[in-house]
């Protein structure tokens, strides 16, 4: 039925820049080009050229300063490789340029029996933790790297559960028992060894204190820890530990149908709704070919910027809580739940609506929708700035956060820090005017920047973000367009219904996307949006079939931990804790 | 057995009953009080189901913390660990026999009223530095730590802020201390005393913006972490005495005690405990505006607080009420 080719190997990719600097460079055979559907190059190198490939391309002239993602694929059931190179299993770089504002995707093939390669933490030191999930999810080997240990799974686990020759159902195991003596060793796995990290114990003059922050700590924000080497109050080194939220999403994306998984996107990021769903049905909509009306568009947007404002206004809360100030924070819960009734009458649902569809949304807008979005725009202006003036002015909040956890241009960039965190620092990039999807080139408005990149400066760009947002819907509710709110198309879900009692095919294809699910043509296609918490993208290979072959999902939460020791060695706790407010995680979105 | 002497003896074990168990209950009361107006200020109803208005909360809550487990965890120093929320109840309501809170309604009318007021505040940092040190717990060794040195320089300057009172009045008692206040409350002449206590009284206290030693978000509960049931709620209540003493000492010492704001016909008929009750209030919920209005500074910032801007203040304080006072009263 669809069985167009959407890849075409060997396919020259000669219009990208960087494919003519890389070719010039290193030869035109190094290369294989890869077509993808998300018209990103990539292409595949040999492993013994990688380190020599990515170690150029951080160097040349406007270069790929961040290491955005870095994950594997288990190729080994894949059937439409269209004449690419052999690999049991690929691992792929995907790189971002700021200054080119455009990516590369750098893949290396890798066989089973030798899964080995070089760790490039020398060029980005985000790969750390990338590198430790990849040989924790597919075993796969970075020689030079200081610590490959399991990240988001405990260190007893066995197996590498992204492998497709690992069991995806609880059914496919032997019931799980815990008795005493496993229990005994599950806590024995969990105590911190310094000497494992490197750490000394203490001096010749005094020992260290090592705290345990976390994983139940009421500013942790979530089940993380992070164990702290202190001197008095003063932290001199420290250990974050993830994955006690880890759920298994990218396992789970492989097993259900297109459509199904939209509800599991919407608990990756628990605060962002809709948003979730944003970056996964645009990417599938790019391997489907589905060019979705003007409506709908309109409609994803306002809806992501609810969610946008939803989730800052609960971070300005906690951040102000963070540094001790108990009461904004109720105040801000009442402007959510304005808003969540907003959310609530359009989609029926507050915090997961999994409202957006393959191609369009679930509903069309109900009847009145515009007089309750106009309330809330009239509503919240207002209440903002009494947070600004009452709360973010104060002069105690002012001396915890300036200057507090500050980082720079550079080092945001070298850790792969996206969002507020890195317009904090000054540069300026907002995929919503970068790189505009889902029609964000439309609307007026501004991207707030700031440069000292301390926490006050993410907690004020957060607060005007949030007056954005506002403009952003306020242009929603006076252009909304008309049209349908699902696009005309045989790969959309569900699919429209209103010729089927009279068509047969149409029938047919209906009955087929509703029963097993729509069945989306072989290509890889990956959707980058401005998150609430940064940039986030699901980058989806799928191997014609009614479910994912493989579901990528780069979340902003993960590098923002992972530069926590670099930024907060030397300062002290309640600094620690001003910092975890101001980076605005969750840690679903960490772990996923 | 002389008759008088057992009405007298009598007498005063009756009113030190009075004062006891008035200052405990309504300590305990101020739990419930600082809920509902944290609510009232923050948007929200606070706990509001247990009886009309929510008044019953109090009997529900103790109900709840005397059959709660008392557990003593095995790592502790047993002893230690005991006498902890004994000193944190004691401490400071002991202190309440030298506060008149109406002409003869003292305990003891001590002549070193203030200095026995000064020397309860400074066992009472014993408190949570035992129960920081006995808990072995790294939270509450942290909370135990930063109490310690927090107390020892907020104490410096609070017997220094008070010393200007005692040069105009010469006198260490509080019942010569109100009465000096007949024509001007203290806290005009004496302003910078006042503010410069107040601070000092918050953080004796403990509380927000003060509360490093069980700030929430960076220690979980700091110094009582490894408290439960009774223990914790001796605690739980010896901060309310603290609250209810400091309020007490700012009415007595700074705006006049028992006396009325001025002298009007109508002001005869209304006992002078009103006034003292009403003043009182006044702080108790100027404490909770406090708290529920203000953000926590960080350690080493309520430490150079302390250190240099509110000593330096009281100094000035002293010796310019020294100058008045010798200016004043020099013969020559």
């Amino acid at each position: 039925m669809t069985d167009t080719v959407t890849q075409t190997p060997l396919a020259p990719g000669a219009h990208f820049e960087v494919v003519q600097e890389l070719q010039q460079h290193f030869g035109a055979d190094a290369f294989v080009y890869q077509h993808t559907l998300d018209n990103m190059p990539t292409l595949w190198v040999p492993r013994s050229q990688l380190v020599a490939v990515l170690q150029f391309l951080r160097k040349l002239p406007r270069p790929y300063v961040m290491l955005y993602d870095l994950s594997a694929t288990d190729e080994r059931l894949r059937q439409h490789k269209f004449g690419l190179p052999m690999a049991d299993f690929t691992v792929f770089y995907h790189l971002v340029s700021i200054d080119r504002n455009s990516d590369v995707r750098i893949k290396v093939a890798l066989s089973e029996g030798d899964l080995n390669l070089e760790s490039v933490i020398g060029i980005w030191p985000n790969a750390n933790w990338y590198e430790r999930e990849v040989w924790d999810l597919f075993g796969i080997v970075f020689s030079g790297h200081p610590h490959l240990t399991r990240i988001l799974l405990p260190s007893t686990w066995e197996g590498h559960p992204l492998r497709k020759d690992y069991p995806a159902r609880a059914t496919e195991f032997d019931p799980y028992k815990l008795n005493a003596a496993k229990q005994d060793l599950e806590q024995e796995a969990l105590l911190f060894k310094p000497e494992q990290w490197g750490m000394q114990r203490g001096t010749a003059d005094e020992d260290f204190m090592f705290l345990n922050l976390g994983p139940n700590h009421p500013s942790a924000h979530g089940a993380f820890r992070i164990v702290l080497q202190l001197e008095g109050e003063e932290i001199v080194d420290c250990v974050p530990d993830i994955g006690y939220h880890h759920r298994g999403a990218e396992k789970m994306a492989e097993r259900q149908s297109w459509h199904s998984y939209i509800p599991y996107t919407d608990r990756i990021d628990y605060l962002g709704g809709v948003m979730n769903n944003m970056p996964y049905v645009l990417a599938v909509e790019k391997l489907a070919g589905i060019e979705v009306p003007e409506r709908v568009k309109t409609i994803r947007v306002m809806l992501s910027e609810f969610f946008r404002i939803t989730s800052h206004l609960l971070y300005l809360g906690t951040y102000i809580q963070d540094v001790g100030g108990m009461s904004p924070v109720f105040f801000m819960f009442t402007d959510r739940m304005k808003a969540y009734d907003v959310i609530e009458a359009i989609t029926g649902f507050r915090m997961h609506p999994a409202w957006f569809r393959i191609g369009g949304v679930a509903h069309d807008l109900p009847t009145g929708w515009e007089k309750l979005v106009r309330t809330f725009l009239e509503w919240l202006p207002k209440r903002l700035d009494e947070y600004e003036k009452a709360a973010v002015q104060n002069s105690i909040v002012r001396t915890r956060s300036v200057g507090v956890a500050q980082y720079n241009k550079d080092e945001a960039l070298a850790w792969g820090v996206t969002g507020p965190g890195l317009r904090a620092t000054g540069v300026n990039f907002d995929l919503r005017k970068a790189r505009p999807y889902s029609g964000y080139e439309n609307y007026d408005f501004e991207v707030p920047l700031a440069h000292n990149g301390d926490a006050y400066d993410r907690c004020l760009l957060r607060l005007e973000e949030m007056r954005q947002s506002l403009r952003i819907i306020k242009q929603c509710v006076d252009h909304m367009p008309a049209g349908a709110y699902k696009a005309d198309h045989p790969l959309t879900c569900p699919p429209p219904k209103e010729r089927t009692l009279q068509h047969i095919e149409t029938l047919i294809t209906h009955f087929l996307s509703v029963s097993w699910g729509p069945i989306m043509p072989a290509g890889e296609s990956c959707q980058m949006i401005e998150a609430t918490k940064g940039i986030n993208s699901y980058y989806l290979t799928s191997d014609q079939s009614t479910m994912s072959y493989r579901t990528r999902i780069r979340t902003p939460s993960f590098p923002h931990l992972q530069q926590i020791p670099s930024v907060i060695r030397g300062s002290m706790i309640p600094d620690l804790i001003a910092y975890l407010g101001s980076i605005d995680f969750v840690m679903a979105d960490v772990d996923r | 057995m002389d008759q008088t002497f057992l009405m007298v003896a009598f007498w005063a074990v009756f009113k030190a009953l009075v004062i006891l168990f008035g200052s405990v209950v309504i300590a305990a009361f101020l739990s419930f009080v600082e809920r509902r107006l944290l609510a009232l200020w923050q948007d929200r109803h606070g706990p509001n189901r247990a009886g009309p208005f929510g008044l019953l909360q109090l009997p529900a809550d103790m109900i709840k913390m005397f059959f709660k487990e008392d557990w003593t965890p095995p790592f502790v120093d047993v002893l230690t660990f005991w006498i902890a929320p004994g000193i944190a109840m004691a401490g400071l309501l002991i202190a309440f026999i030298v506060v008149p809170v109406a002409p003869d309604w003292v305990v003891a009318d001590l002549d070193i009223g203030l200095l026995f007021f000064f020397a309860m505040a400074g066992l009472a940092v014993y408190a949570v530095m035992f129960a920081g040190w006995s808990s072995n717990n790294k939270y509450a060794l942290l909370g135990g730590v930063r109490s310690t040195a927090q107390t020892v320089s907020y104490e410096v300057f609070m017997g220094l802020s008070l010393m200007g009172i005692v040069m105009v009045t010469g006198s260490f008692n509080m019942t010569d201390i109100v009465n000096a206040q007949k024509d001007c409350w203290f806290v005009f002449p004496q302003f910078l005393g006042f503010i410069t206590f107040a601070i000092a009284g918050v953080a004796v206290a403990h509380r927000s913006p003060f509360d490093l030693p069980e700030a929430e978000q960076e220690l979980a509960a700091g110094f009582h972490t490894e408290y439960s049931g009774m223990k914790w709620g001796m605690f739980f209540v010896g901060e309310y005495v603290g609250v209810l003493l400091v309020s007490a000492l700012l009415t007595v010492l700074f705006f006049g005690g028992w006396l009325p704001p001025f002298q009007w016909f109508v002001f005869d008929y209304i006992p002078p405990f009103f006034w003292f009750a009403a003043k009182t209030c006044f702080f108790i919920m100027l404490f909770i505006l406090i708290r529920a209005a203000l953000p926590r500074p960080r350690y080493d910032q309520i430490m150079d607080f302390g250190w240099k801007i509110c000593l330096p203040i009281t100094l000035v304080n002293l010796v310019g009420t020294a100058a008045v006072v010798l200016l004043l009263h020099n013969p020559a």
